[in-house]
């Protein structure tokens, strides 16, 4: 069962959760054997950035030690074989198309992803 | 994969925060009539719609008691839907991701809820004749 995972919302809760939660649901479903990808579209695009930096956060006496790092997370599932794509449309209009992205991240072009979609048995929109 | 039309439910939302959350339930609803094999993944702050320690309450906003409020409880409904499940001859099996549970502390859960993790998720999807994620949206 070949999978994608599209994730739209972006930075939700991820300094509580140290991490995207569906970018971590798709590190531990990919280590439980499956055939998955990620497309990340609306802000969520804004994950295939470089140089995000989530460091800093501080209540009083309680530092955060442990803060986000959605590009080694990113990174990291590219380097298990998950393919990532990011619409690029979606880059465009966030003024995003010239940042560079992390290294293997496939821009995808919105008049493609209909045939992209064609390529899973299951399409999981996050 | 079971004989019986399976379908599979990844939910997200938390209790009370989004109709989202009722929507589900319709759905399940629907195919538990239909005597349909019902797996949820519980995902997030949706690990909270089986906590077993929601309770009703009066609302004097209304001016009505708690009994004559009947509060809606999604535990409640939850086990009713279990039930309706198995009178129609299918069955409901609802696994709340256990790290959720955990950092919620939400690990009174009502009977016939499992433990699981997103591997769950995915072996019960693949068992499944159709998956809907219904995500957390901003």
């Amino acid at each position: 069962m070949k999978t994608l995972n599209i994730i739209a919302s972006a930075y939700r809760a991820t300094v509580e959760e140290q991490d995207d939660t569906i970018v971590w649901l798709t590190h531990a479903i990919k280590g439980a054997g499956a055939d998955i990808d990620v497309l990340l579209r609306g802000n969520a695009v804004n994950y295939a950035v470089r140089g995000q930096n989530a460091e800093g956060l501080a209540f009083g006496a309680w530092t955060q030690t442990q803060p986000p790092h959605i590009e080694h997370d990113i990174a990291s599932l590219l380097s298990k074989g998950v393919t990532v794509h990011v619409l690029a449309d979606d880059l465009q209009r966030r003024g995003l198309e010239d940042t560079p992205l992390i290294d293997g991240v496939q821009r995808l072009p919105s008049d493609a992803l209909a045939a992209c979609l064609s390529g899973y048995d299951c399409v999981w929109h996050w | 994969m079971d004989s019986k039309t399976t379908l599979t439910f990844a939910l997200m939302d938390a209790p009370y925060e989004s109709a989202r959350s009722t929507t589900a339930l319709r759905l399940l609803s629907i195919a538990a009539r239909r005597g349909y094999v019902l797996q949820v993944f519980a995902y997030e702050g949706a690990v909270m719609q089986t906590f077993a320690l929601q309770r009703a309450h009066a609302n004097t906003v209304h001016g009505r008691s708690a009994e004559e409020e009947n509060h809606f409880l999604p535990k409640d409904a939850i086990a009713a839907l279990s039930d309706e499940a198995a009178r129609h001859g299918g069955r409901l099996d609802w696994v709340n991701c256990g790290l959720c549970v955990d950092e919620r502390g939400a690990g009174e859960a009502i009977a016939g809820v499992r433990r699981g993790s997103p591997a769950d998720f995915w072996k019960m999807a693949d068992a499944s004749h159709n998956t809907l994620v219904i995500p957390t949206r901003d």
